[in-house]
């Protein structure tokens, strides 16, 4: 058939060729303004069509931008509002459990300062002066006494009494030193308790600083969260990822112990529910495991959401205290018994495997060795089986903060999805924009020929026409013609050859609009 | 609009319980045929050790039975040992011991070879017995050497049927005449492919016992 057209003008490929081209390049070349029209209009409607989608998907990262915003700004508000929970906790504990005592703490050290005061006046009281007349005394007792035995002999008595005296006021004052010395030494104690309370106040009112500094940062972001700012949401952002990897891995990790978990028990699974029985296409043995192992992490997030340490479940946060402690004890208690069963499977397990060595030792001819150490692995197995339970309860966590940071992760992979629709969008309608140009240049190329004579055409008639005008100027010919006749003539040719040039219009520049909307 | 969502809804509940349906048995059943004829007795502790590889492969839910070829086959009191395993594996080890020491009974007891061999009717027994077990994959292994020496008056020129059986053949050793005329072996495992594979089933030869693995492509043993 191809070959048939092709031949249709000539028996010669290459003239009937000829004859196709020169026919086609004819139609190109009639056609070719509407054909210009049509992949102008065509690049341009693409164009716009993709502006209008860019735009619109712009709108949509905008409300998605604007919804993480609000999302992780509700995050953090709900986050901060806790640590500032607890740090009101934290202090009013502290103020509960030291500082609720500083009545008696006040009264105790009044009652030390009192103490001390009184000891201290005490130690301060002066010893008893030797009474006033005894300097006349001693004045009489020193008088000469001129060898009347009497007079001396009372005055030796004199004498006497006054050294008594001066001896028992000296011994008062020793007496009284060694009653202040100790009543002095007495305060040392006192002073170190006074000290000692002192000081605890001190770290009491010091820890309560630090907590009431927490408070004031916390409060800061607070308000910062209240206020929209895009800096802190950036940050809760960037701490939203941080938590979503970390929890990511552990989440990885726990997988990973599922996965002993699950080969520990599937095996023995088979003894419970047989090992050839079939369910949608898995071993029913091996989806009774797995039911296992899922029940157990159910049991981990009912009781770790039952202590409050998770919020998944708003139902179970909201029960009131002694439902919530049932439920407790109820998901503690299945997970104790699934952990029980775990451990009591992993030493089926083992003595499976060691039958199934035994028969095949059996089976080979070989007789069957006793291992030494044989019970190390089979209490290896037992004690792996009842920790992972526990272990894959905790799952609950690194769960939750998974969860609720994928919610922030999604948002930003959405606009960064989003914001590469956009790109593409923009660049698809500037590419299509730019080829409808390149076609139109293209389809020029195509019947360059008729062009080209089109054009030498037309500069001849031009040249022609020129001549003819500057010859009309020069010489201006006056046929003989009657008088009417020449005069139109005249008026013609004045016409044609003082015919004001119409100033050359400027082309306006085909603009568009978009791009221009775009720079401005 | 209505009846779009309801005829969305039945197809989706269609491909559901298309999805949920039978699944197909993936249990497998192996039926070993012993020739007891002649000098083949001789090769006996070689069929033992079959036997063993087979209990070591086989698993939960597969059948196994072992029976004799002698001059009249197709009959159940050929049947030395048959078994399917429990779907407990303690109790599937408990009955593979049992077969081992019903095989190790038989191999102790016999003394001489049958007169005639009559392979066909084995395999038509073996066949019958496959088929009842409904197993995924079913399996006739051959322990002979293919010369099949029927008694006068048994009739056993008719078509086979062994759709999904695959038999294979084991340890086919060559007779006195085959070394002089290698062809008679060569015709001797033409012949019965060509009766094999007309009759639905598939055929293979394993003679050298290095290569037990390629007889059935499971590895129970190893699970553990």
């Amino acid at each position: 058939m191809l070959n048939e057209l092709l031949l249709l003008w000539s028996e010669q490929p290459a003239i009937s060729l000829a004859v196709w081209l020169s026919v086609l390049v004819t139609v190109l070349y009639l056609a070719r303004e509407p054909a210009h029209l049509l992949i102008k209009s065509t690049g341009r409607a693409i164009y716009r069509f993709m502006r209008s989608a860019a735009r619109a998907v712009a709108h949509i990262e905008q409300r998605a931008i604007h919804r993480n915003k609000e999302i992780i700004l509700a995050q953090g508000r709900e986050a901060t509002e806790k640590f500032i929970e607890r740090e009101f906790t934290r202090i009013n504990e502290i103020v509960a459990r030291d500082l609720s005592h500083y009545p008696n703490l006040h009264r105790e050290l009044t009652d030390a300062i009192e103490r001390l005061e009184n000891d201290y006046q005490a130690a301060t009281d002066a010893p008893p002066l030797p009474p006033e007349w005894l300097s006349v005394v001693q004045t009489i007792s020193e008088l000469p006494r001129q060898g009347d035995p009497v007079v001396s002999s009372i005055l030796e008595n004199i004498q006497d009494e006054v050294v008594t005296a001066h001896e028992e006021t000296l011994k008062a004052y020793q007496k009284s030193s060694a009653e202040r010395h100790r009543l002095l030494g007495a305060l040392q104690p006192q002073w170190r308790a006074l000290a000692n309370k002192l000081n605890k106040t001190k770290d009491v009112v010091a820890i309560t600083q630090e907590r009431a500094d927490a408070v004031d940062k916390h409060m800061a972001n607070y308000e910062a969260i209240r206020d929209h700012e895009d800096h802190i949401a950036r940050s809760l952002t960037a701490s939203s990822l941080t938590q979503f990897f970390i929890a990511g891995l552990v989440l990885f990790v726990a997988v990973m112990g599922g996965l002993i978990n699950f080969q520990l028990i599937a095996m023995p699974m088979a003894e419970m529910v047989g090992g050839n029985t079939y369910t949608g296409g898995f071993k029913t043995s091996d989806i009774a495991a797995l039911v296992i192992i899922m029940v157990e992490i159910a049991m981990g997030l009912f009781l770790l959401e039952s202590l409050r340490i998770t919020r998944l479940f708003p139902v179970i946060a909201q029960m009131d205290d002694k439902m919530r402690k049932r439920m407790m004890v109820i998901s503690f208690s299945i997970l104790f018994i699934l952990a029980g069963i775990e451990a009591s499977l992993a030493y089926m397990r083992d003595l499976l495997a060691l039958d199934r060595e035994a028969l095949k030792q059996s089976l080979a001819g070989v007789s069957a060795l006793n291992a030494e150490f044989r019970w190390i692995p089979s209490i290896g197995q037992m004690v792996m089986g009842f920790i992972l339970p526990f272990a894959l309860a905790f799952v609950a966590i690194p769960l939750e903060s998974f969860i609720h940071s994928s919610r922030t992760v999604l948002g930003v992979l959405t606009v960064a999805v989003l914001r590469t629709v956009i790109i593409s969008l923009r660049l698809v309608g500037g590419f299509a924009h730019q080829v409808s140009k390149m076609l139109v240049f293209g389809y020029d190329m195509l019947v360059t020929v008729p062009l080209s004579m089109e054009k030498w055409v037309r500069q001849g008639v031009q040249a022609r026409r020129d001549r003819d005008i500057e010859t009309t100027r020069q010489y201006p010919i006056e046929p003989y013609l009657p008088l009417e006749d020449a005069d139109e003539i005249q008026e013609e040719t004045v016409t044609v050859s003082e015919k004001p040039k119409r100033p050359r219009k400027r082309k306006t520049p085909d603009l568009d609009t978009d791009l221009a909307l775009d720079k401005s | 609009m209505k009846i779009l969502l309801v005829s969305l809804a039945l197809a989706t509940l269609a491909l559901t319980l298309s999805a949920c349906g039978q699944p197909q048995p993936t249990n497998k059943a192996v039926f070993l045929l012993v020739d007891t004829s002649g000098t083949y007795t001789e090769e006996l502790n070689k069929a033992q050790g079959i036997l063993n590889y087979l209990l070591a492969t086989l698993d939960s839910g597969d059948s196994i039975a072992v029976a004799r070829i002698d001059s009249g086959s197709f009959s159940e009191k050929d049947v030395i040992a048959k078994a399917t395993f429990d779907e407990r594996p303690s109790m599937a080890n408990d009955q593979k011991r049992v077969f081992k020491h019903d095989m190790d009974q038989f191999v102790a007891t016999i003394k001489t070879g049958s007169a005639h061999t009559d392979i066909t009717g084995a395999i038509l027994q073996a066949a019958e017995y496959l088929q009842e077990t409904g197993a995924g994959e079913k399996y006739v292994l051959v322990f002979s050497d293919l010369a099949e020496d029927l008694q006068k008056g048994h009739i056993r020129d008719f078509p086979l049927e062994l759709n999904g059986i695959q038999v294979i053949a084991l340890n086919v050793t060559k007779l006195r005449s085959d070394n002089i005329d290698p062809r008679d072996y060569l015709n001797r495992l033409a012949l019965w492919q060509k009766r094999v594979m007309d009759g639905g089933g598939h055929w293979k030869v394993v003679n050298d016992f290095d290569r037990l693995d390629r007889l059935i492509a499971i590895n129970a043993m190893d699970e553990i």
